[in-house]
């Protein structure tokens, strides 16, 4: 009627459905979702430059045609109301002014101010003022642009991406126990074992895809068992056969005395351990990762060398972990010793196929790599891994921090496929890749996230991009650290973002973005699954890409302005030209012509810089890895498949790493080879309990831990904005054991204070619903800007991997 | 109300159309400094009807027009399927579990709801009754399709 009304032609119908062909049909195309780790393809629907619908892909391999409520409602993420459409500098009276009102401006004039201040910071304090902020939620070409840009381009190290708060413990523990990143074994180990141990993973609400898989293994196979760890009962537990809530920080002694209770019970696979391991004693008493003056920081011994260790052997090994018994553990953790045992022999009997998962209990933790180390040591010492069911499995948080953060190496310390800026060859062979004069790489790893909003704080670090995350609701200490710095006169901060997000809020240039299906995207899975979706629709107004950001903003430098002539006389030809012409117009990611763009896709980066980006970025970053236990297949090929895990080889992927028959880097013959080191062996760490970095007492009474809920994405910026989702979770609550509220005379509803010793919140008591926290803890999701839980949190890290502890401090609980 | 709406978005389009100064702000923050909390919203209803709300696009699961409080979905019981399992729809009027909850991970027909659509609430949701301060400006298809300008708001 309405057509009718507004004189339009009707389409053909047959009575009240349209049935003509070119009208009703959409166009269908895959895409992995902008959400979490799982690394689920969706199938998206599309008409006249809209995105109208979304699926599950029921040809991926991952999830089967099967989305969460956050992937069935992609559909509406790029509409919300308040998207961003141009770019906004602070002005007064026409000029930019840090205290000025946000007044949109062209694109033009933000390089113009953004360079000027970079070019500033750059003059005043060399490669060291400058710094940016990414994220396991850039595209790999994104993330892959960025490092080129810092690392080789301003010649400065001070680039890490969000995926610190979320995966360097991850990360780290691979690299020390395995000498190579990321999980050996695939999401097939779900449906090939027996038992299934989750160690502070909240997978029903967190990874939801994988738990329909864990939830189908269960409910299909009656002998399957379910062992859930966390320090409150979340929605995990209804899967759970044995569910066990410690107190904070014990795991690491539940860890120990599982790998006692193998040894006593003379369950070690001995063939294996000799054949395939080597035995560690880490350093001790490493500290917090707080500032040098705090006291914490002053009085540990070993922070200076966290990282190391020192040769041992089994005997000595096995007396260390003999102190850890499980009756101590039960004493320590508070877990009945019946529960704990139940759960040691998962791993001890030889005849039981065993899946750990972890992601943030274990990974934001101030021991966060010992978790990691020590868990390898129970799949080790057993030999249940790198096989069918028998996985440790370490679970991405976000969709491309494998991808992404990891495999391009966007930390302040690394470099692609596993290599650091520290190892000299390392440097050599990404200059060569490069084509960039020796000594351009600087040495020193520069400042990773924490450290960031320190030196940001301090006035170090004068010029500041953030794109694609929200660090002022995500990082730690918000109160003390990160707004102090967002909002220190001395620095210029840069914030691109599809929304304003409070980091925008707090930024003095912000730069609207295109998201997700605007663009041609990769990412990479918890699985090593690298999957690629094609643009599909434009981005609204003058929206760009953070790819086109970068690449773009790279024009603005001449090589004179960045770098010293000494290296730029190892390079003549380079004299003259810009960022952009060394990095991006130097014969590799120039190589490949638009009529490679598959037809029928939009490619707006391609348009504007005249050649196919995505393709050339792809394959110089893929010679990184190839031949060299990291190999991508060809970039094309992404493009038709749902995605493949690496190393692919001969077109081959890879399922199981380290085993014979399925990865082709082992050695005929051997077996299993943990290839990441020389010598093939994995290590086995002994390293004991040791506290957290702070606990409550009289004062403050209450452990904290926050985290996330399953209809919100992090901080919320595009789940919030989806009608549906905010009202299945309007608001940030305090979930609080029903006894704790009647001792602090609280009701469900009551308004009260989360008050720490560096910052509040205002929020209501919860106690009932999801998560049913034991007396003495609460728990506050931060997905919700209006409660920003972050200015309560401590930013105490793991001293290795420098991730924050998100889970662990100590609050007061007040009525309002 | 209608009046004060109009001037407010020709005010918006005036600001917008010659540059002037406009202060960046987020709905979902509130007015609240960053450096400031502001009070906590009170805890809403669940909305708790057997009406049933449009789906956006006939993929999108349902959302639960009722609440579900103290519902157990665990592995020793699923409180959902008392009334939408089959067998149950025609004493408790609620719709049935759709066809596709019975097909395992090939695709292929259970005798009864697959386990691994076992925990409903990964994708069904309750709706609290409040309002969200930001709007979403998706458009159906059906809407899209008896359009005068293709693109929409672009």
């Amino acid at each position: 009627m309405a057509a009718l009304a507004g004189g339009m032609p009707m389409p053909a119908l047959a009575a009240n459905l349209v049935t003509e062909r070119d009208e009703s049909e959409l166009k269908w195309d895959k895409a992995a979702c902008r959400f979490c780790g799982t690394g689920c393809s969706v199938m998206v629907a599309t008409k006249e430059n809209r995105v109208v619908a979304t699926h599950g892909d029921i040809k991926a391999e991952v999830n089967r045609g099967l989305n969460c409520v956050k992937g069935y409602f992609l559909s509406k993420i790029m509409y919300g109301h308040d998207r961003l459409t141009q770019p906004m500098l602070r002005k007064t009276a026409g000029k930019y002014d840090k205290n000025g009102e946000f007044t949109p401006v062209s694109w033009d004039e933000a390089f113009d101010i953004m360079a000027e201040k970079f070019k500033a910071a750059l003059k005043r304090r060399g490669p060291s003022g400058i710094g940016m902020f990414g994220s396991g939620q850039w595209t790999i070409w994104e993330g892959y642009a960025a490092l080129k840009l810092m690392k080789a381009g301003f010649r400065s190290n001070n680039l890490d991406p969000n995926a610190r708060h979320c995966m360097a413990s991850a990360a780290v523990g691979f690299m020390r126990t395995f000498g190579i990143d990321e999980p050996m074994g695939c999401y097939d180990d779900i449906e090939a074992t027996d038992a299934f141990v989750l160690w502070g993973s909240n997978m029903a609400e967190m990874h939801p895809i994988l738990w329909t898989r864990v939830a189908d293994r269960r409910l299909s196979a009656s002998h399957v068992r379910v062992a859930v760890l966390s320090t409150f009962e979340n929605r995990s537990f209804d899967l759970a056969d044995i569910g066990m809530v410690f107190k904070p920080q014990t795991d690491l002694y539940i860890l120990n005395a599982i790998a006692n209770h193998i040894i006593r019970t003379g369950r070690v696979n001995k063939d294996f351990v000799a054949a395939h391991t080597l035995f560690k004693r880490g350093q001790t008493d490493i500290g917090y990762g707080l500032r040098p003056e705090h006291p914490l920081q002053k009085k540990a011994t070993g922070a200076a060398n966290a990282n190391d260790s020192t040769d041992i052997g089994f005997d000595e090994y096995a007396k260390f972990v003999a102190d850890y018994t499980l009756e101590k553990a039960a004493e320590m953790s508070g877990v009945p010793l019946n529960r704990l045992e139940a759960l040691a022999e998962l791993y001890a009997d030889p005849k039981i196929k065993v899946v750990s998962f972890w992601t943030m209990g274990f990974n934001q933790h101030t021991r966060g790599v010992w978790c990691n180390n020590l868990v390898y040591n129970i799949h080790l010492l057993t030999g249940k891994i790198s096989e069918p069911g028998n996985s440790p499995f370490s679970l991405t948080g976000q969709p491309s921090a494998c991808g992404t953060a990891r495999e391009v190496g966007t930390f302040s310390h690394r470099l692609p496929a596993d290599m650091v800026v520290t190892n000299k060859a390392h440097r050599d062979k990404a200059e060569q890749i490069w084509k960039l004069p020796e000594g351009t790489i600087p040495d020193k790893p520069g400042y990773h996230a924490v450290l960031q909003n320190r030196m940001l704080k301090d006035g170090l670090l004068n010029a500041y991009w953030v794109q694609v995350n929200n660090n002022l609701q995500a990082g730690a200490n918000s109160t003390e650290e990160t707004y102090l710095g967002y909002r220190n006169p001395e620095n210029f901060i840069v914030v691109s973002d599809a929304y304003p997000s409070v980091t925008a809020l707090a930024a003095d240039l912000v730069l609207p973005t295109a998201m997700w299906v605007e663009k041609e995207g990769a990412y990479g899975n918890a699985e090593r699954r690298t999957q690629f979706w094609h643009q599909m629709v434009t981005a609204p107004g003058e929206a760009r890409s953070d790819l086109w950001q970068l690449m773009e903003f790279s024009k603005r430098f001449k090589m004179e302005e960045v770098w010293p002539e000494e290296l730029l006389a190892k390079k003549p030809e380079y004299r003259g030209k810009t960022l952009f012409d060394v990095l991006y117009r130097n014969g590799e990611v120039d190589k490949y012509p638009l009529s490679d763009i598959e037809a029928g896709y939009l490619n707006d980066e391609s348009k504007a810089f005249g050649f196919y980006v995505h393709k050339g970025l792809f394959e110089e970053y893929a010679g990184f890895g190839r031949g060299h236990g990291h190999d991508l297949a060809p970039f094309d090929s992404y493009h038709r498949e749902r995605g493949l895990r690496w190393p692919v080889v001969n077109g081959q992927e890879t399922r199981w790493r380290f085993r014979e028959g399925s990865d082709p880097y082992v050695k005929q013959g051997a077996g299993v080879q943990f290839y990441g080191f020389p010598d093939g062996k994995a290590r086995i760490f002994a390293l004991p309990y040791e506290p957290p970095a702070e606990s409550p007492d009289s004062e403050y009474p209450f452990w904290l831990s926050t985290g996330r809920v399953l209809e919100h994405w992090h901080s919320g910026t595009m789940t919030r904005r989806v009608p549906e989702l905010f009202k299945a979770f309007p608001e940030a609550v305090c979930f609080m054991h029903p006894d704790d509220a009647a001792e602090l005379k609280l009701r469900r509803g009551d308004e009260v204070k989360v008050q720490s010793r560096r910052g509040y919140i205002r929020t209501r008591i919860e106690t009932r619903g999801r998560n049913k926290t034991p007396r003495g803890l609460v728990f506050v999701p931060w997905f919700d800007e209006a409660q920003l839980i972050n200015k309560v949190t401590l930013d105490a890290t793991d001293p290795i991997s420098l991730q924050t502890d998100y889970k662990k401090c100590a609050v007061r609980i007040e009525r309002v | 109300m209608i009046g004060k709406a109009a001037i407010l978005l020709f005010s918006i389009a005036l600001a917008s159309g010659s540059l002037q100064a406009q202060t960046l702000t987020s709905g979902l923050r509130g007015a609240t400094p960053l450096d400031q909390e502001g009070p906590a919203a009170p805890m809403t209803p669940m909305r708790n009807t057997s009406e049933r709300e449009i789906r956006n696009y006939p993929e999108q699961p349902p959302v639960i027009p009722h609440s579900i409080d103290g519902y157990q979905i665990d592995i020793n019981g699923n409180k959902c399927l008392s009334c939408h399992a089959r067998a149950r729809i025609a004493e408790s009027l609620a719709p049935m579990v759709s066809i596709t909850h019975f097909m395992d991970r090939d695709g292929q027909f259970l005798a009864s709801v697959s386990p691994r659509r076992f925990f409903c609430t990964e994708c069904h949701v309750p709706q609290n009754v409040v309002t969200p301060p930001v709007s979403n400006d998706f458009v159906d298809i059906d809407t899209l399709l008896s359009r005068a300008a293709p693109g929409g708001r672009r």
